[in-house]
């Protein structure tokens, strides 16, 4: 069916377009912006006044504990595509599992699901999973999750395998040893309340790790949800020396810190931690230049697996319903502007992925989110989709909600 | 941030940690233990502030002073005191910590001391009971991971204030495993609250938590040098597994470096207290010369320890 979104301002970071214009949807595709191809008759007329129209959200990071429920919660968060980490259980290191979620994901018909197959087997770090058969069936990448591989020789040999096919590698960058017993950034705020710590020194001596043997591979890599301003700065260096690495940050950790775990709030638990106040200007300021990209790093926890001891709760926090308006919080704190912020979460994740997706342009896939920036809304269990109520902000304001979402030209929210 | 151990009204509701809390009421416990003193002395130790309260131990970790101590000074408020063991019972079960407070709470339970070996435990426990709207329910932390032993602390305080009666003249030094005791870090609060001017911090790098400085303690690797003209030496209990991972080499060579011996002891000022939160042991963090001297107070430290606990119990759940 043929629709026209009119009355909105357009949004296109990747192509440079911000300006009120009708855009012009067929076939699943962007047909035009501005003026109506040739021959166009609407099926369908959306009205975007006061909204932005801009790419559907690409999420980098997204866990679909309950598959329907999580990608309703996409689409109704603006999100068209995300990328699934393999640590589901059983972990996504055979080929038939990519297929079924795959096919899943397509049956349900909402967000684009995009899985990252397990690098090893059982995401243990030792044997490597069928990369070429996973790749195959759908997987985008291949991933180790938050698990590190501790053993550098098969860190070395998965690369280098890797390499031989083109296979992208993400990775969390956090050294096993340093971080096994920590369950906060090593900081002032964990030695108050007596958190064993995680050094910032568990991220930089992965990262320096693997820059290495990228150097070394030539394995692309990505690496996931950085939390530190030491890292970032190797990775920036790496950047420069163009070597093929790209990142992430999760969006929490622009907005929050290990002062916002309190008195031991169990929602201010992460993986990797929340650090002190100069990483999380550097992750902002990386996110504003377009170092990093920003996920949600969406991880829905039980209400049980959080009302425990700060140390015992299971780190994460609910993400994708949160992703646009929480990237908007950002971008007005840290005086980005909108398209900017916007791009690191449709262009930016894109480029990371290599998909012609995250853009607007004719000819480009209708994956399409219409938000109205000003609207207002709390954030309360019962406002989320998502079967992870878990959040530090419930009970916040939250400024941007998605109206509408398309994926392939389609209205699925 | 509201802080969970108090009422609107700036009233002691919880004691779940020294740090936060106003020196008026630290001076409040401090002074109230000192007129239950006069209780442990007599024939019939007992008065009815806690009479007809049930007082609940629950003890998620092992202990043995702190817990009969903690019963000790509930029995002399004429409560009832129920111990659990809870190692044994529920948790072993699968029941999660919440559901162990409801049901106790179920049971009429009045006041929960708690220790617990995840760092947090009693404000997870206190905000629940906020939750569930039972504020007539009270928590005293008796130990949580290595964050925080009020009562202990306030009772380091009381030993203090007994024979140094001024706080704002002291010079304070706390050796040995700061990293890991909770002990420490509530002595830190208190002595910074009750105004004590310079609080000393030995040990090694590796049982030093990362930024002590912010928390206005200043940090001596060399204990001869951080010995030097105090008035207060609290030594921390060295356990045992610290001695077998990569923190430390050998209990020996501990005890060379942070072991407190009469000639270390020297040092300090000559009118010096040694004290001691317990159990000691002896010829790791210090000798038996020392522990048995005139100087140690660790065993005043013991009673004191009721007289405090007394005074917490009936601040927050009192009649």
């Amino acid at each position: 069916m043929n629709i026209v979104i009119q009355n909105g301002r357009v949004i296109d970071p990747k192509n440079g377009v911000d300006r009120n214009s009708p855009l012009f949807i067929a076939d699943g595709k962007v047909a035009g912006l501005g003026e109506a191809p040739a021959g166009f008759v609407a099926g369908q007329t959306i009205d975007a006044t006061g909204c932005i129209v801009c790419p559907g959200l690409i999420d980098l990071g997204a866990r679909l504990n309950s598959i329907e429920a999580e990608l309703a919660a996409a689409v109704a968060g603006g999100v068209t595509s995300v990328v699934v980490p393999p640590d589901a259980d059983p972990p996504l290191d055979e080929p038939e599992l990519a297929d079924r979620l795959v096919h899943r994901g397509a049956e349900i018909g909402k967000a684009r699901v995009l899985p990252l197959g397990a690098l090893t087997l059982g995401l243990k770090g030792e044997r490597l999973a069928e990369l070429a058969g996973l790749k195959k069936a759908g997987c985008i990448a291949f991933s180790q999750a938050s698990t590190p591989v501790v053993d550098t020789e098969a860190l070395l040999r998965a690369m280098e395998y890797a390499a031989t096919f083109d296979f992208a590698i993400w990775l969390q960058p956090q050294d096993y040893w340093l971080a096994r017993n920590g369950i906060a950034h090593e900081g002032e705020v964990a030695s108050r309340l007596g958190l064993a710590g995680i050094p910032v020194a568990a991220e930089t001596i992965a990262i320096g790790t693997i820059i290495q043997l990228v150097r070394d591979t030539g394995c692309r890599v990505h690496l996931t949800r950085i939390s530190s301003a030491a890292g970032m700065a190797l990775i920036q260096r790496a950047r420069h020396d163009q070597l093929p690495i790209t990142c992430d940050v999760g969006v929490h950790h622009l907005l929050l810190t290990e002062n916002d775990i309190g008195y031991f709030n169990p929602h201010a638990r992460f993986c990797p931690p929340l650090r002190a106040q100069n990483d999380r200007l550097a992750l902002s300021a990386a996110a504003a230049s377009g170092l990093a990209a920003i996920c949600s790093d969406h991880t829905p926890v039980g209400a049980d697996d959080k009302l425990l001891p700060f140390g015992e709760a299971k780190p994460g926090a609910t993400g994708l319903e949160v992703l646009l308006p929480l990237t908007l919080k950002w971008a007005e704190a840290a005086k980005v502007d909108l398209p900017t912020a916007l791009a690191r979460i449709t262009a930016s994740p894109a480029e990371v992925l290599g998909l012609p997706s995250g853009q607007l342009a004719v000819g480009a896939v209708a994956d399409i989110c219409i938000f109205d920036p000003e609207a207002t809304w709390q954030l309360t269990p019962e406002t989320l989709k998502s079967r992870g109520k878990n959040s530090p902000w419930i009970g916040y304001m939250m400024s941007g909600k998605a109206k509408t979402t398309l994926v392939g030209g389609r209205v699925v929210y | 941030m509201h802080n969970p151990q108090l009422n609107k009204d700036g009233q002691l509701i919880h004691l779940l940690s020294v740090e936060g809390l106003p020196q008026a009421i630290l001076t409040q416990i401090l002074d109230t233990a000192a007129s239950f003193m006069e209780v442990s002395a007599r024939d019939v130790k007992k008065v009815p502030l806690l009479r007809g309260k049930s007082v609940f131990n629950l003890f998620f970790e092992n202990s043995t002073r702190t817990r009969t101590t903690f019963e000790i000074a509930a029995k002399r408020l004429s409560a009832d005191v129920i111990n659990l063991d809870i190692n044994k019972s529920s948790t072993a079960k699968g029941e999660t910590l919440l559901d162990t407070i409801d049901n106790l709470v179920a049971m009429h339970a009045n006041l929960f001391v708690v220790r617990h070996a995840s760092s947090g435990a009693p404000f997870l426990i206190a905000e629940h009971l906020q939750r569930i709207g039972r504020d007539d329910v009270h928590v005293v932390n008796a130990g949580d991971g290595r964050h925080a032993h009020p009562t202990q602390g306030l009772l380091d305080m009381y030993t203090i204030r007994h024979y140094k009666k001024d706080f704002t003249q002291l010079r304070v030094a706390i050796v040995g495993d700061i990293l890991h005791s909770r002990v420490a870090r509530s002595d830190i609060h208190a002595l910074t609250t009750l105004g004590v001017p310079e609080v000393r911090a030995i040990g090694p790098e590796t049982l030093l938590p990362k930024h002590l400085d912010k928390l206005g303690v200043h940090v001596f690797h060399d204990m001869n040098e951080g010995l030097k003209d105090c008035d207060v030496i609290i030594m921390l209990r060295l356990q045992n597994e610290r001695m077998t991972g990569a923190l430390l080499p050998s209990a020996g060579e501990y005890f060379r470096h942070y072991g407190l011996t009469p000639q270390k002891l020297a040092l300090a000022r000559p009118d010096a207290i040694v004290m001691h939160p317990g159990p000691m042991n002896r010829g790791v963090e210090i000798h038996s010369a020392v522990a048995d001297g005139s100087q140690a107070v660790i065993l005043p430290q013991v009673t004191f320890g009721i007289a405090v606990r007394m005074a917490v119990m009936s601040i927050v759940a009192g009649n």
